[in-house]
């Protein structure tokens, strides 16, 4: 789809929501917003920037790389160390304008990382990104004078110099500016996938000798793209400082990477949009589940596992999955089905869920010192009876839905047959 | 010379240990294609069940059971998940094993806890075998020792002798020529992926209780190993072999040197100043450098060479 042709107010109305959305969570009674939620946008800004970089690389490019928070970690140090100096020396630079030093650093070490780690591709190139993720981790607790050791860099947004008269102390002003700066970043990254580079790098994903017999040179498309991923992750990390105003050694370490390969996949990396979503649910889990519980990596672990085995397009290519079925005007039919799976589904869920905070709760939770409660009901995590209990749930429900499935596979089946035979199917 | 001795027989201790690790990680990867980043949980989980088990049974039996509940762990998941995965490509199947180590970390932690286990050396092993220049020589490490080069016969009488390690080699070089022959190869996979997490099982064993057990223990040693597969060569377990070695060599003597490139300059009479704008690249010591030499190498080696050392096939 051309982004011309794509409408425009979809874009509106995304950024009315952004815009809109902390002020659904204001708080009348204080008067002020809840720092919490707007942190909480914040970071989905902070992702959805990051994950959309890392997905030029692994959705366009077809380059899965274990190593991208370095240009995100390096971009930040870069902001922090801008920020120091602008505010050292005393000069009018406006504030709204830092994240670019981030920017213009990864789009450096871009250079440098890309040209060692893009002459390979597929399983070398995740070797090389993973290896290269090591080595500057290492390197950041090693080298005091750039990296500032396990302290980290920290600094002052609050220098006084804007473009609109901002000063942002506040976090909400902060959030803004991820958003204007993610809204820029999302529709360069959107055009770019447009340009002649980003259609080069599909087509060397898809198949890289035949874009060597066409006369391109994949490499170099590899590193183009590359260089250019870093750009924005570095803008995200830019951005990533002037919300905590601190960076450390985490951010270029592994499971920041992580983060922004589970949310791009989870969410989808075969179109352009999925990575939002994944950094929405990411972001969510992270933030919103570890309140309520300890295991929370485990979820987002089994999350990305079961999309892996059974959802390789991510939530978007589950949903544009529907898109023929839709299209014959046959939706409807599904609601039945979708009932019938997502009860059972429910009934495994709340199963597993109880034995994971079982567990959790006798090695972790107990230590705090916590009382193991269900839907307000006090259960002995100690005694057998809620393990055997959570495990037969979890059995049952499983049973449940495999049988439960096979009649929501024929129905399915039947749909796309009759949407083929309609040609929804294109 | 007596810390060199030291050094050398400890490195060897521990080269020996990442080669079992990294001979079932490169036969899986060399066969299947798949990087399995879950190898390293299955260290980790040989560790954590031999403490379990050594609680009731003693060392020598979880010594035994540890690493067959390992392979049987390995089995299952090759069957019902990397079989699943299989088809949507290698990356999927990477992705795969990245998220499961990613679980295995997380249920390991809520089963055994946060903190490290108190997972000991048996004490019928825990005394000074003999000295070396004044240093003693524990007998735990002869014993490991002696462990890791009997499982490096066994896989390699395995390999040659037997009729399914000859399939298993040629997997290896041609896995469509050997499926074109008629052979199971899904079969020959779920064994070879089930023997290589016993042996990583049983490395977890015998490492366990040499190094600590914790949860962290997989993260630290998984990209290691990664390094030693990559850069021994797809397809060549002797590769991987002087690989494994050339680590723990490296990494033991990188511990012990302590002298930095600044020092070594002063030997040509150049004196390294604090001003100087290299200086804390120059004055950092080698020790400090020796955790990131594994990845200097893994990089330097898939850019000038991508095979990796004596591989046959690009990675």
């Amino acid at each position: 789809m051309n982004i011309t042709q794509e409408r425009r107010w979809y874009w509106m109305v995304a950024l009315a929501i952004a815009i809109a959305l902390p002020w659904c969570f204001y708080n009348f009674a204080a008067g002020k917003q809840s720092g919490f939620s707007v942190t909480l946008l914040s970071e989905i800004g902070l992702l959805i920037i990051f994950a959309l970089s890392f997905n030029m690389q692994f959705g366009q490019a077809g380059l899965l790389s274990f190593g991208h928070a370095i240009l995100f970690g390096l971009g930040g140090y870069c902001t922090a160390h801008a920020l120091n100096a602008v505010k050292a020396a005393d000069l009018w630079f406006p504030i709204e304008l830092i994240p670019l030093a981030g920017g213009l650093g990864g789009l450096g070490f871009g250079l440098i990382f890309g040209y060692l780690s893009t002459k390979q591709r597929a399983t070398a190139f995740a070797m090389i990104t993973m290896g290269l993720g090591e080595l500057v981790t290492a390197a950041a607790l090693m080298f005091i004078g750039f990296f500032g050791g396990e302290g980290g860099v920290s600094t002052d947004r609050v220098i006084g110099s804007s473009l609109i008269g901002m000063d942002y102390a506040s976090p909400i002003q902060v959030y803004y500016l991820i958003v204007a700066w993610g809204f820029i970043c999302i529709y360069l990254m959107r055009l770019q996938t447009q340009t002649p580079l980003g259609r080069m790098a599909n087509a060397q994903r898809d198949n890289f000798e035949r874009t060597q017999f066409v006369g391109y040179d994949p490499k170099l498309i590899r590193f183009y793209q590359f260089v250019l991923s870093g750009f924005f992750a570095g803008i995200a990390g830019g951005l990533f400082v002037m919300l905590h105003e601190i960076v450390t050694f985490d951010a270029v370490a592994a499971q920041k990477s992580a983060s922004a390969l589970l949310a791009s996949y989870i969410g989808g990396v075969g179109g352009f949009f999925g990575p939002i979503v994944g950094a929405i649910v990411v972001v969510l889990m992270q933030s919103g589940v570890s309140l309520l519980s300890s295991a929370w990596l485990l979820y987002l672990g089994t999350l990305f596992v079961m999309m892996v085995m059974f959802a390789p397009g991510g939530i978007t290519g589950l949903l544009t999955m529907h898109k023929p079925i839709a299209r014959i005007g046959r939706l409807g039919d599904l609601v039945v089905p979708y009932l019938r799976i997502l009860v059972p589904a429910a009934v495994s869920l709340a199963g597993f869920v109880l034995l994971v905070e079982l567990a959790s709760f006798t090695t972790i939770g107990a230590s705090q010192g916590k009382e193991f409660k269900v839907i307000g009901f006090a259960l002995d995590a100690g005694s057998p009876v809620p393990w055997i209990c959570g495990a037969a749930i979890l059995i049952i429900g499983g049973f449940w839905l495999k049988r439960a499935s096979r009649g929501f596979a024929s129905t399915w089946n039947a749909l796309m047959e009759q949407a083929k035979r309609e040609g929804g199917v294109r | 010379m007596e810390v060199f001795f030291v050094s050398l027989l400890n490195g060897l201790v521990y080269g020996m240990l990442l080669f079992m690790l990294a001979s079932g990680l490169t036969l899986i990867f060399s066969m299947m294609g798949v990087l399995n980043f879950a190898h390293a949980s299955a260290y980790m989980l040989g560790a954590y069940f031999a403490y379990t088990l050594s609680l009731y049974v003693g060392f020598w039996w979880a010594l035994l059971f540890a690493p067959v509940l390992c392979g049987l762990f390995g089995a299952g998941i090759e069957m019902y998940g990397l079989r699943r995965v299989h088809k949507n490509g290698h990356v999927a199947e990477l992705l795969f094993t990245f998220g499961l180590a990613l679980i295995i970390e997380k249920c390991v932690q809520m089963t055994w806890g946060l903190l490290p286990v108190p997972y000991r050396i048996p004490p019928t092993l825990d005394f000074a075998l003999f000295d070396i220049y004044g240093t003693q020589f524990h007998a735990y490490r002869v014993f490991m020792l002696v462990i890791s080069a009997a499982m490096f016969a066994a896989i390699w009488l395995a390999l040659t002798r037997t009729r399914v390690g000859l399939i298993i080699q040629a997997s290896l070089t041609h896995p469509e020529m050997v499926r074109s022959l008629g052979h199971d190869v899904p079969k020959v996979f779920t064994l070879v992926f089930a023997s290589g997490t016993a042996l990583a099982g049983l490395a977890g064993v015998i490492g366990g209780n040499y190094h600590t057990t914790d949860p962290a223990m997989a993260f630290t040693m998984g990209p290691i190993v990664f390094v030693v597969v990559v850069f021994g060569g797809l397809g060549s377990l002797l590769g991987c072999f002087i690989a494994s070695l050339l680590m723990g060599l490296l990494q033991t003597f990188a511990v012990v040197l302590d002298y930095s490139t600044a020092d070594l300059l002063k030997q040509f009479g150049m004196v390294v100043s604090s001003t100087h704008p290299m200086a804390e690249l120059l004055n950092v010591p080698i020790p400090r450098i020796g955790a990131l030499l594994p990845y200097i190498l893994l990089v330097l080696i898939l850019f000038f060479r991508p095979r990796g050392l004596m591989g046959t096939r690009d990675t």
